[in-house]
């Protein structure tokens, strides 16, 4: 069986790069024809009028599925590229022997750019803590990883602009700190399964990004699109199709009337929500868009997307081989209210 | 030859398992795969990331799930 990315592999460094600039400039174009494209079908073509229900729903449905998709693929790629040249190995040895702290600030800051996969996070959590890096310092990444997203942050820039991505990045990495340096404070190493602070690790780290040529960073591009697009598209989907239904059909004073910034119980009700859903940034991303348009508050959404992604019940579970109820329980406590404080903060500053 | 698949149950572990299956097939070798799902032995290894692959209690590779070639390649450099 030969993958997509082993045909498309190029023979020479010439072919690699002028595929790969032939890529960025049908990329650029489809990205800049998609509106006007749409626009010029439904109205054009098919005869709708934009400005009623179903035009206007159709205009959003498919501009902004094509829009999304594109920005995913794009964002993927290169995310994925830039950190073919992390990695975990790398970032451990870059947190060794780092007090609290200073330790907090640079584990959510390494997070971030880490790649990492939640299925990994009990051999990473025993593998820093082997390496004896603070269980705090330790918790500040495994928070920071999921939530502060990459791919979170380009598609943020994409349909909102500057603004609100750079809130997202700090409010996620101050959440990130703090809650890990609360963890750290409480002296949670009691709740701790003993087994982890016996592990010792081998000889021979290796480091996974060690050898890698720029045909095999561009095939992991690749390979990691079409994995997490296969992931998320019902997601997508069905985050569009609601904004699409929204645009159309539900009365624009509905959300701002019952979930606008000055409700008190809005953020709580987004994270009571986004805990039992589980997906990752990039599938919430265009719900977190319909619900937007739709007037709901940015503070609310983002504290939904948040416990959407940071708190989910399988990594709970998974981390449970590691640590005790207690810890678990305290973990989601000091992220959840974290969460729940950015919401209202953002709320503040930034009303509808 | 024996060779490790280490990670507990991941998507990526069966991936890994099953694209060196495939590989060992190509190659005609005689080996046996295990796979190792206990966490402090993973770490053991010196494994972070899942999947590993280990050949003859070397690590070979971590953290992603290689190609059919490339792990044809890692096998080849370490056979005898």
């Amino acid at each position: 069986m030969t993958s997509v990315a082993e045909r498309l592999r190029p023979g020479t460094p010439t072919r690699r790069w002028v595929g790969l600039s032939g890529a960025a400039v049908i990329w650029a174009v489809l990205y800049q024809a998609n509106e006007p494209f749409w626009t010029w079908l439904i109205r054009d073509v098919v005869g709708m009028d934009l400005a009623g229900r179903a035009g206007s729903a159709a205009l959003f449905f498919f501009a902004d599925t094509v829009k999304i998709a594109l920005l995913l693929v794009g964002i993927i790629f290169v995310v994925t590229v830039l950190r073919s040249f992390m990695s975990l190995e790398r970032t451990r040895a870059m947190l060794g022997g780092k007090r609290e702290g200073v330790g907090n600030v640079m584990a959510a800051s390494l997070g971030v750019v880490t790649p990492f996969c939640s299925c990994s996070a009990v051999p990473a959590f025993i593998g820093f803590v082997a390496a004896g890096i603070p269980i705090g310092v330790t918790m500040s990444f495994l928070i920071a990883s999921p939530l502060v997203n990459e791919i979170a942050i380009g598609l943020l820039f994409g349909m909102f602009g500057l603004g609100p991505t750079l809130l997202y990045v700090v409010a996620g990495l101050t959440v990130a700190i703090v809650a890990g340096w609360i963890l750290g404070r409480l002296g949670v190493e009691k709740w701790v399964e003993p087994f982890v602070f016996e592990t010792r690790l081998g000889g021979q780290v290796i480091d996974t990004t060690a050898g890698l040529t720029w045909d095999d960073r561009i095939q992991m591009g690749v390979e990691e699109v079409a994995t997490i697009l296969r992931k998320i598209w019902p997601y997508l989907l069905v985050g569009i199709s609601l904004g699409a239904a929204i645009h159309g059909w539900v009365p624009t004073d509905f959300f701002t009337t019952y979930a606008n910034a000055s409700n008190p119980l809005g953020v709580f009700v987004a994270v009571l929500i986004g805990v039992p859903l589980y997906s990752n940034a990039a599938g919430v991303m265009p719900l977190v868009q319909s619900l937007y348009g739709a007037g709901l508050p940015m503070g609310t959404l983002l504290a939904f997307m948040m416990s959407v992604v940071a708190l989910s019940l399988p990594e709970m579970i998974l981390l449970r081989r590691v640590l005790k109820p207690q810890l678990i329980a305290t973990f989601a406590g000091v992220v959840g209210t974290g969460i729940i404080a950015v919401g209202y903060l953002f709320n503040i500053v930034l009303p509808h | 030859m024996i060779i490790k698949v280490l990670g507990s149950g991941c998507a990526n572990c069966k991936n890994l398992e099953r694209v060196t299956r495939e590989a060992i097939a190509e190659l005609g070798i005689d080996a046996t795969i295990e796979k190792v799902l206990d966490y402090p032995t993973i770490v053991n290894y010196g494994v972070m990331s899942t999947p590993g692959l280990v050949v003859d209690e070397k690590v070979v590779l971590s953290g992603r799930v290689p190609t059919v070639a490339q792990v044809r390649e890692l096998l080849a450099a370490v056979k005898p």
